[in-house]
C-alpha cells in the first residue's frame, strides 16, 4: 500500500482534476512537447473523457503544434477547448426540442439505478411550471420502495399534478394513463418516472419498450422525448449504458446529473462524439432549481475550470 | 462492452507466447497494454500507474517456468498482485464487545446506501440477530419511507426518520442497548465529499455514537472520481470497509480498486442487484478477474455448486476430459445458464466469454432462442459429432432452423472454441470439482 501515499498527497482538496493539472502543466517547463502532449493525455484521462477521445484531442493540439510551432499556452487550451466543442455540438440546444403539435408534451425518463432521474424530472417540472406549463407527473417506477411517495413529494413540491397507482402495478399502465390524463385534462407536459435498471438487463428492457410502446397509444407521437439519465460520476461504462438503452429505445437527449461534485462528467465526450445524442439537461444539485440548459461552451469550461 | 478488455488481455497473451522468456521488450509491450485495459475498466490514471510500475520488477525477475507460456505467467503475476492489493480473503463484519454493534453506512448521492442498509439488516437477521435499522436520511424526499418499507418487507425494525440525525442515532443506540438489539444500521443521507457541512455531520454522528464499522457504499461505475470521493470519506470518518454496489450489470469495476488502493480499507461486500437477498462477500481474486476481464471461474463454480448434481458433475468432468462434449450439451449449457438468474452476472464470469461472442450472444434472447433451434435441427448423431457436419448438412440445418448458413457457421465456430476453452478450464486447478456440473 505504500506506493499510494503520492497519490494520496496529490489529491488531497483537489475539485477539478483536470483544470488544475492543466494549470500545473502551464507553470512547469515541459520543453519538450512530447511530454506535454503526455501529460495532457493523462489529465484527459482522469477527466472520464477515455482512451479513445483523449487521443483525438491530443491530436488535434499536435496538429496545431506542427503548424504553429511558437504555439503558447493560451493557444494549446484553446485548442483543447475547441475540440471538446465541437464533439458536443452536433447538437442542438436545449429549447429546440420539437412541441408536438396536440399537447401534451410526453417526456420519458430512464437511465440505471440511482443515477437522479426523479429528483431531475422534479426540477425540470419546476421549469415548466415557472414558464407557466401545465405538468403532470407518472409515476411509472413501481418498483422501487417508496419511489411513488419521492414522486409525489416533488410534484408537490413544485406544484404539479401527480398519477399513481399501488407501488407493485403495471409499469406500462400506469404510463398509459398518465398520458391519458394529461389529455383529457389539458395538462402541456406529462414527465414519466421510470425505475432505475441496468442497462444489461434483458427483461427490464423490454419492460421500457412496452412502457413506450403503450404511451404511443395513448397520444400521437408520444413519447416526444426519451431522456437518459447520466450521473456525472460515471466512467466508461456511461457509453455502455447509453448505447443499450439507445439501441432499445432511441434516446432524444441527455441530462448529466452530480455535476456539482467534483467529477465533470468527462464521459460526456465520447457518448456524445459516438452516439451523436445531444446533451440538454445539467443537474447541478438537489434543490429545485438546479437544473440548467446545457452549453457546450459552458459544459466545456467547467470540466476546464481550475476551481 | 464485456469484449474490449478481455479481448485486450488475450491480445496480449498471442503476443508473448511466441517468447521463450520474459525479456524487457515483451513485459514492456504487456504492461503498456495492461496500463490501457485497466484505464478502460475505470481504475483510477494514477492507481493504474503505480500498480504497472509495482508489477513491472516482478515480471522481470520472475523465473521463466518451462510448463506454462510467458503471457500466462505475466497475466497470473498480474492477477496475483492485484488480489493482494485489494487485501486478502473477504473480511465480513467484526463483531466485539457486549454492546449492540452500530454499522454506519455513507456514500455519495444515490450510491446504494438504503438498499444496502436493508441487505445488511437483512444478512444478519439470517445470521440470528436482532437488527434495528435506522432512518437518520431527513432530507431526501421519501427516503424515511423507502427504509421504512425495505424494513417490514424483512421484518426487521426501523428506528428514527425525524429530527436531527445526530440526535435519531444517538437515540437509535440507547435504545438498542436498552432492548438488547445486536446491530444496529445506520442509514444516512447521501453527500457530496466537499460538501463540508454534511461531511461534519458523519463527524458529529461517529462521535455521538461510536460506530464499530463505518462503511463507505460506493457505486461499483463510478469513474476515475471514485479516489477523491473515497479519500475525503476516509478523512472524515476513518473508514473500516468499504461496498460495491450495482455490479450486477457490465462494468468492469475498476473503482474496486481505486478505492482500495486510497483508503486501505477493504472492500467487505458488493451488492449484485435491487433485491434485498443480493449482498454478496467480497472476493478480491472475483473482481481481479472482472477488472482484467480473465473471467469469474471461481464465482461459477461456487454459483454451480449451489445446486449441483455430484455424479452428473463428475460424468461430466469425465467426459470433458476425454472431449466428449458435443452440442447437446452446449444447448443445455446455454438453457441452464439462463435459468440461473442474472444472465449477464454468469456470463461474465466465464472465462473468455467475450472472444466467444458469448456475451453478445447471451444477453440477446433472440439469439439464443435462434441457436436453440440450429441444435434441434440436427440429428442425435450429429450433436454428438459436430465434425459430420459438411456443407449440405449445414444448409439442411439452417432451412430446418429457420436460420442462414452463416448463423449455423458461426455456432459451430463457437462451439469449437468452447469446447477448447472447456478443456483448458477443466485442465485448471479447480480441484475435482467441474465448473459446468451444474449446468449440464
Ligand atoms: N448533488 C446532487 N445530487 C443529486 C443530483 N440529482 C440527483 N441527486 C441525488 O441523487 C440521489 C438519487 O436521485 P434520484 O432522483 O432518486 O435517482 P433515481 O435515478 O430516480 O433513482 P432510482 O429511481 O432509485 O433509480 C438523491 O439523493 C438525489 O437527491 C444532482 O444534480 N446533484
Ligand atoms: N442493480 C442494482 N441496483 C442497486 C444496487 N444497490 C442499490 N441499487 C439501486 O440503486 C438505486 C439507489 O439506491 P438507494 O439505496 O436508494 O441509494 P442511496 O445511496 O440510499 O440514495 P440516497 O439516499 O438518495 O443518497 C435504487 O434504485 C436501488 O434499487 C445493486 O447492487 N444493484
Ligand atoms: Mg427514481
Ligand atoms: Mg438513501
Amino acid at each position: 500500500m505504500k506506493a499510494f501515499t503520492r497519490l494520496k498527497a496529490g489529491l488531497a482538496k483537489t475539485r477539478n482534476v483536470l483544470g488544475q493539472g492543466l494549470q500545473l502543466l502551464r507553470s512547469s517547463s515541459a520543453e519538450n512537447r512530447q511530454e506535454l502532449l503526455d501529460e495532457l493525455e493523462e489529465l484527459l484521462i482522469q477527466a472520464d473523457v477515455g482512451i479513445q477521445t483523449a487521443g483525438i484531442i491530443r491530436d488535434d493540439v499536435s496538429a496545431y503544434f506542427a503548424v504553429h510551432p511558437g504555439a503558447t499556452w493560451d493557444d494549446v487550451l484553446g485548442i483543447v477547448r475547441a475540440s471538446m466543442v465541437r464533439m458536443l455540438s452536433a447538437v442542438p440546444p436545449a429549447e429546440a426540442a420539437i412541441l408536438p403539435p396536440i399537447p401534451p408534451e410526453v417526456v420519458l425518463v430512464i437511465g440505471v439505478n440511482g443515477g437522479g432521474k426523479t429528483t431531475t424530472i422534479g426540477k425540470l417540472a419546476y421549469r415548466h411550471v415557472q414558464a407557466g406549463r401545465r405538468v403532470l407527473l407518472g409515476a411509472a417506477d413501481t418498483f422501487r420502495a417508496a419511489a411513488v411517495e419521492q414522486l409525489a413529494i416533488w410534484a408537490d413540491r413544485v406544484g404539479a399534478d401527480l398519477l399513481a397507482q399501488k407501488s407493485g402495478a403495471d409499469p406500462a399502465s400506469v404510463a398509459f394513463d398518465a398520458v391519458a390524463a394529461g389529455r383529457s385534462r389539458g395538462n402541456d407536459v406529462v414527465i414519466l418516472d421510470t425505475a432505475g435498471r441496468l442497462h444489461t438487463k434483458v427483461n427490464l428492457m423490454q419492460e421500457l419498450l412496452k412502457i413506450q410502446r403503450v404511451v404511443g397509444k395513448a397520444h400521437e407521437g408520444a413519447p416526444h422525448e426519451v431522456l437518459l439519465v447520466v450521473d456525472a460520476t460515471m466512467g466508461q461504462n456511461a457509453i455502455a449504458q447509453a448505447r443499450q438503452f439507445h439501441q432499445s429505445l432511441g434516446i432524444t437527449g441527455i441530462v448529466v446529473s452530480k455535476l456539482d461534485g467534483t467529477a465533470k462528467g468527462g464521459v460526456v465526450l465520447p457518448l456524445a462524439r459516438e452516439l451523436g445524442l445531444p446533451v440538454r439537461w445539467l443537474g447541478v444539485g438537489e434543490g429545485l432549481d438546479d437544473l440548467e440548459p446545457f452549453e457546450a461552451g459552458a459544459f466545456v469550461d467547467a470540466l476546464l475550470s481550475a476551481d | 462492452m464485456f469484449s474490449s478488455l478481455a479481448a485486450k488481455l488475450d491480445g496480449i497473451l498471442k503476443k508473448l507466447q511466441g517468447h521463450g522468456k520474459l525479456d524487457e521488450r515483451t513485459v514492456d509491450e504487456a504492461l503498456r497494454e495492461l496500463r490501457l485495459a485497466l484505464l478502460e475498466a475505470d481504475v483510477n490514471y494514477r492507481v493504474v500507474k503505480d500498480f504497472v510500475a509495482s508489477i513491472r520488477p516482478k515480471a522481470l525477475s520472475e523465473q521463466v517456468l518451462a510448463s506454462i507460456t510467458p503471457g500466462h505467467q505475466v497475466a497470473w503475476i498480474v492477477h496475483q498482485e492485484m488480489v493482494r492489493l485489494l487485501g486478502g480473503e473477504s473480511a465480513p463484519i467484526h463483531w466485539s464487545g457486549i454492546d449492540p454493534m452500530v454499522i454506519m453506512l455513507a456514500g455519495l448521492q444515490g450510491s446504494g446506501k438504503t438498499t444496502t442498509a436493508a441487505k445488511l439488516a437483512l444478512l444478519l437477521k439470517r445470521q440470528q440477530r436482532r437488527v434495528l435499522l435506522v432512518a437518520a436520511d431527513v432530507y431526501r424526499p421519501a427516503a424515511v419511507a423507502q427504509l421504512r418499507t425495505l424494513s417490514s418487507q424483512i421484518g426487521v425494525d426501523c428506528d428514527g426518520g425525524e429530527g436531527d440525525p445526530v440526535a435519531i442515532c444517538s437515540a437509535a443506540a440507547v435504545r438498542a442497548r436498552r432492548e438488547v438489539y445486536d446491530a444496529v444500521v445506520l442509514d444516512t443521507a447521501g453527500r457530496l465529499h466537499i460538501d463540508s457541512e454534511m461531511m461534519e455531520e458523519l463527524a458529529r454522528i461517529v462521535a455521538a455514537v461510536s460506530p464499530k464499522e463505518r462503511l463507505l457504499v460506493a457505486d461499483g461505475m463510478t469513474g476515475q472520481d471514485a479516489v477523491k470521493t473515497a479519500q475525503e470519506f476516509h478523512a472524515t470518518l476513518s473508514l473500516t470497509g468499504i461496498i460495491l454496489t450495482k455490479l450486477d450489470g457490465d462494468a468492469r469495476g475498476g473503482a474496486a480498486l481505486s478505492v482500495r488502493a486510497v483508503t486501505g480499507a477493504p472492500i467487505k461486500f458488493v451488492g449484485v442487484g435491487e433485491k434485498l437477498q443480493d449482498l454478496e462477500p467480497f472476493h478480491p481474486s472475483r473482481i481481479a478477474s472482472r477488472i482484467l476481464g480473465m473471467g469469474d471461474v471461481l464465482s461459477l463454480v461456487e454459483k454451480a455448486r449451489a445446486q449441483a448434481d455430484e455424479e452428473k458433475a463428475t460424468e461430466m468432468q469425465r467426459r470433458l476430459r476425454r472431449g466428449e462434449l458435443g452440442l447437446s450439451d452446449f444447448l443445455d449449457q446455454l438453457r441452464q445458464v439462463k435459468k440461473m438468474g442474472s444472465l449477464e452476472q454468469l456470463v461474465s464470469m466465464i472465462p473468455g466469454a467475450s472472444k466467444l461472442g458469448l456475451a453478445d450472444a447471451q444477453v440477446d434472447e433472440g439469439g439464443l432462442a435462434r441457436m436453440e433451434a440450429i441444435i434441434l435441427s440436427m440429428t442425435k448423431e450429429e450433436r454428438a459429432r459436430p465434425v459430420l457436419i459438411n456443407g449440405s448438412r449445414r444448409k439442411r440445418i439452417a432451412r430446418g432452423s429457420g436460420t442462414t448458413v452463416q448463423e449455423v457457421n458461426r455456432l459451430l465456430r463457437e462451439f469449437e472454441a468452447m469446447q477448447k476453452m472447456m478443456k483448458r478450464v477443466g485442465g485448471a486447478k479447480l480441484g475435482h470439482r467441474f465448473p459446468f456440473g451444474r449446468l449440464q
